[in-house]
């Protein structure tokens, strides 16, 4: 599904990637942890084409995307659902979820997508006519997931769903995205601050230092690994 | 009474013609955050386009007013397209101050380039339509005023729908609010920043048009004195907010037009613009602005 290879990205003189490689495979659940700074957004934004890499390669379905333009990476079938969630806040939930939609032209694919989006988060069906910037933390981020799925991606990434969210909504959004993991089929890459949970519902693990990929293995083997428990997983 | 009436009206024409402009300027700011200074010259250019189109069709008629105003706003819509294309797009990703300067340079081009193809003697504008005028208890109204109102207020209304109801209209504004989350549902926004220029050009060709009609001579420097107080309508208003650029430009241009009729209207310009500054002085953003953190 994805691969990227060896990617460098620097902000100016400041080198945010320093080689980074990973692999998403169809169907899966990968996540992405490490502490501030590592380079898990910058990786996810370099995937999406937001940022240009200075090196490497992006292979997406197959095929180099690496210098393709951010709207045709969507139309190949990528989902982004960005840090700080970026919905559009003057506009309505439904003109977001419209937005979301917005390279679809056949209206039975729309309704059929609006109607799995209100499914799976009832809220946004009840906030439909409310301006998005008035919604709650953890109702943007539902709106931030819906928007991407509008757009029937075949893999999503989703940059820290858990940030600035009430605790109890944490774990609704997290069953929810295994719940579209498992209906729809869609591979996840999802990067986290809360370890503990992204080691809980991913497959396989990546843990990101200051622009390196330092370890990386299944899941369920790194919740185990004594390094890992200290500096990530409050012991 | 009836003076305050026909100041009135005058002021809403005037203001109508501002606002044609400074819809143009806050929508292009709204997208890319600067302000494109030619866009006062693309308004001559309407007016030109109006005028050799004027003098092809026949006179006196509603009709050959339409087909004018047409001409002028496809005219001016294609050369604001172009003008972003060629001139704007390179630059962008750089220092907004580089773009800024092109646009004074652009600005520049355009109107020695009119002087240098249509001279720089002013041109009697043809007289398209019916020059009626209607007298009321003593309200003279000109059928060319009429015109003015009605035509801007049916553009306006044309722009809220196109805004607010179609979906490149919403794509426009999701560009406006975050360009990294528009690209991210796959908007090109390419092609939301020639709509743009192409929806903002278009007025501005028909408020060209509409202020040839009210003052009859136009030449190639005639878009610099209209296109500065459409600009400050525009901030005004709250420069990127659209209904505010109507405002900011109504308030604008019935200030403008009750100084002009009082015993200090030689000080018209100075009081307009010193109202402006007052208003600015307690809502820095603008009437209808709202203060948003810059991201990075």
């Amino acid at each position: 599904m994805l691969e990227v290879s060896n990617l460098f990205v620097s902000y100016g003189a400041i080198a945010a990637l320093r080689g980074i490689s990973l692999r998403v495979e169809k169907g899966a659940i990968v996540t992405l942890i490490g502490g501030n700074g590592a380079g898990k957004t910058t990786t996810l934004r370099t995937v999406s084409g937001l940022h240009r890499p200075l090196g490497g390669t992006v292979r997406f379905l197959g095929e180099d995307i690496t210098h393709v333009p951010v709207h045709k990476i969507v139309a190949r079938g990528l989902g982004h659902v960005p840090e700080g969630r970026m919905i559009f806040s003057n506009l309505t939930v439904d003109e977001n979820l419209a937005m979301g939609a917005y390279l679809l032209k056949d209206k039975a694919a729309i309704a059929r997508n609006r109607d799995y989006v209100f499914g799976i988060f009832p809220r946004l069906k009840e906030r439909l006519r409310q301006t998005a910037g008035t919604l709650s933390g953890g109702e943007q981020q539902m709106l931030a997931i819906g928007r991407a799925l509008m757009g029937d991606p075949k893999f999503l990434m989703l940059d820290e769903p858990s940030l600035g969210i009430a605790p109890r909504l944490i774990s609704t959004i997290f069953e929810k995205i295994i719940e579209i993991n498992r209906d729809r089929g869609i591979a996840i890459l999802l990067v986290e601050q809360n370890a503990n949970l992204a080691l809980e519902i991913s497959s396989y693990a990546y843990v990101m230092e200051t622009g390196h990929v330092t370890v990386e293995g299944r899941s369920e083997e790194l919740r185990d690994n004594p390094q890992l428990k200290a500096a990530y997983l409050g012991g | 009474m009836t003076e305050f009436l026909q100041q009135l009206l005058n002021g809403l024409s005037l203001g109508a013609i501002y606002a044609l402009i400074a819809l143009g300027y806050t929508m292009v700011y709204g997208v890319l955050r600067f302000i494109n200074f030619a866009h006062s010259d693309v308004f001559m250019v309407g007016a030109f386009i109006g005028y050799f189109a004027g003098q092809r069709l026949p006179h006196d008629s509603v009709l050959s007013g339409f087909a004018t105003l047409a001409a002028a706003m496809a005219g001016c819509a294609v050369l604001g397209i172009l003008i972003e294309r060629v001139v704007y797009r390179p630059l962008r990703g750089g220092p907004t101050l580089n773009v800024l300067i092109t646009a004074i340079g652009m600005s520049l081009f355009l109107e020695y380039t009119g002087q240098l193809v249509f001279g720089a003697t002013p041109r009697p504008f043809p007289s398209i339509i019916p020059a009626r005028i209607i007298s009321i208890h003593g309200l003279v109204i000109s059928m060319n005023q009429v015109i003015v109102i009605v035509v801007a207020a049916l553009l306006m209304v044309a722009l809220e729908l196109a805004v607010y109801r179609t979906k490149i209209g919403t794509a426009m504004r999701a560009v406006a609010l975050n360009p990294k989350a528009a690209q991210l549902v796959g908007i090109n926004i390419d092609v939301v920043i020639s709509f743009t220029f192409g929806l903002g050009s278009a007025l501005a060709g028909a408020g060209g048009v509409l202020y040839a009609l009210n003052y009859p001579s136009i030449d190639p420097l005639m878009g610099v004195v209209p296109g500065l107080k459409a600009f400050v309508a525009a901030v005004l208003g709250g420069v990127g907010n659209i209904p505010g650029a109507a405002l900011g430009a109504l308030i604008l241009g019935m200030t403008e037009t009750f100084i002009d009729g009082s015993r200090w209207s030689t000080y018209k310009d100075a009081i307009a613009f010193a109202v402006l500054i007052g208003i600015l002085l307690f809502r820095p953003a603008g009437l209808l602005g709202r203060y948003a953190t810059e991201k990075v």
